[in-house]
């Protein structure tokens, strides 16, 4: 649900990492959070574990420019992916502008995947949302490693309607600029729609 | 996507009403979140302090309570306080929608707080009632209202580089 403040002149925007356990939702985050300039961005707050893993989620507030006079701001959050924080993975997503998926591309985690992109769907459809009408990036993350599966395979499995999907290594911070980047487009575009 | 749409008059009018709270309170701060972690206005001293990320943990607190409430078959926990060794933390949700957070130590009392913050919300609910129909009438009678009708897809290109 975007804000839209005319008084203020500012437009936040809240954009929502999704994935299965340790598939880099952080990781993007603590990226872009690394490479942006102290005055674009706020706080990075993770609410984690004692072993990092994100208990609740993690948030990290973007300003990326103007348009047309107006201040626009990204709030970026993560969910958690471990499978028992499902209730808390649902909250994250109320009033949620666009979504990134992203996706672990070890053949091991296939299953993770297809089960945390169901998870999503219904999550999504508890607020009323369908996935095909939200402004959606996937992320197939980790393609440095060795046992992966190919991107037509992911894409076969994860992205049937071929919305935009980006090839990653986010700890190398490949790839995660041009996922935020598109997601952050298809969020403007679709309230430029809606107004 | 259901937008909060803020305009100069309301937010003058919530502005104004939450330095009231502040003062009358004798709060240390005073602020007012919407439901998915938006800051929407402040009173008081927020110089040292990250409202941006304050305002995302309030909601996440307030989003939690209410997972709680309902597994316990409440309908929601309108009301929260916490208290520190010295500064506490008043949250109260508003029509629903938007969650007003009050700061206080022992300068001023738990009481005096609840009583005034009760005050407040029946004001700003009725701002934002105001708001929700100010922008229903205004999205009629969009696009010449709208500053997004100006805003082309290079616009969007341009802005991420």
């Amino acid at each position: 649900m975007a804000f839209i403040n005319y008084s203020t002149r500012e437009i936040n925007c809240k954009i929502v990492y999704y994935g299965p356990g340790l598939c880099g939702k952080t990781t993007n985050l603590q990226f872009i959070y690394r490479s942006t300039a102290p005055e674009q961005k706020g706080k990075l707050i993770s609410l984690a574990t004692e072993t990092e893993r994100t208990l609740f989620f993690d948030f990290l507030p973007l300003a990326l420019g103007d348009i047309k006079g107006f201040r626009v701001r990204f709030h970026l959050y993560t969910v958690p992916g471990q499978v028992f924080y499902a209730a808390s993975r649902k909250l994250i997503l109320k009033g949620v502008d666009g979504v990134v998926f992203v996706a672990d591309s070890q053949i091991e985690r296939m299953d993770a995947n297809i089960e945390s992109m169901e998870d999503l769907k219904i999550n999504l459809a508890e607020y009323g949302f369908e996935l095909e009408k939200l402004p959606f990036t996937i992320q197939y993350n980790k393609r440095d490693l060795p046992n992966i599966v190919p991107v037509s395979e992911m894409n076969r499995v994860l992205n049937p309607d071929n919305v935009p999907w980006y090839e990653a290594v986010a700890t190398e911070g490949k790839g995660v600029f041009e996922t935020l980047k598109d997601v952050g487009k298809q969020v403007l575009k679709e309230l430029k729609k809606n107004y | 996507m259901s937008e909060i749409i803020m305009y100069e008059e309301e937010f003058r009018r919530i502005d104004d009403e939450l330095k009231k709270l502040y003062q009358l309170s004798n709060a240390k701060l005073v602020f007012l979140v919407d439901k998915n972690g938006q800051l929407i206005a402040s009173a008081g001293d927020t110089h040292n302090i990250d409202t941006t990320a304050l305002a995302s943990l309030t909601a996440g607190n307030i989003a939690a309570t209410g997972g709680i409430a309902k597994l316990l078959g409440q309908k929601e926990f309108s009301i929260l306080f916490h208290e520190g060794e010295k500064d506490n933390i008043h949250i109260s949700l508003i029509a629903n929608r938007v969650i007003l957070v009050v700061v206080f130590d022992q300068r001023t009392s738990l009481g005096l707080v609840r009583l005034r913050v009760k005050k407040s919300s029946q004001e700003l609910e009725k701002i934002f009632i105001e708001l929700d129909r100010k922008a229903q009438a205004e999205k009629k009678n969009r696009p010449e209202t709208s500053p997004f009708a100006e805003i082309t897809d290079e616009d969007i290109d341009r802005l991420f580089g």
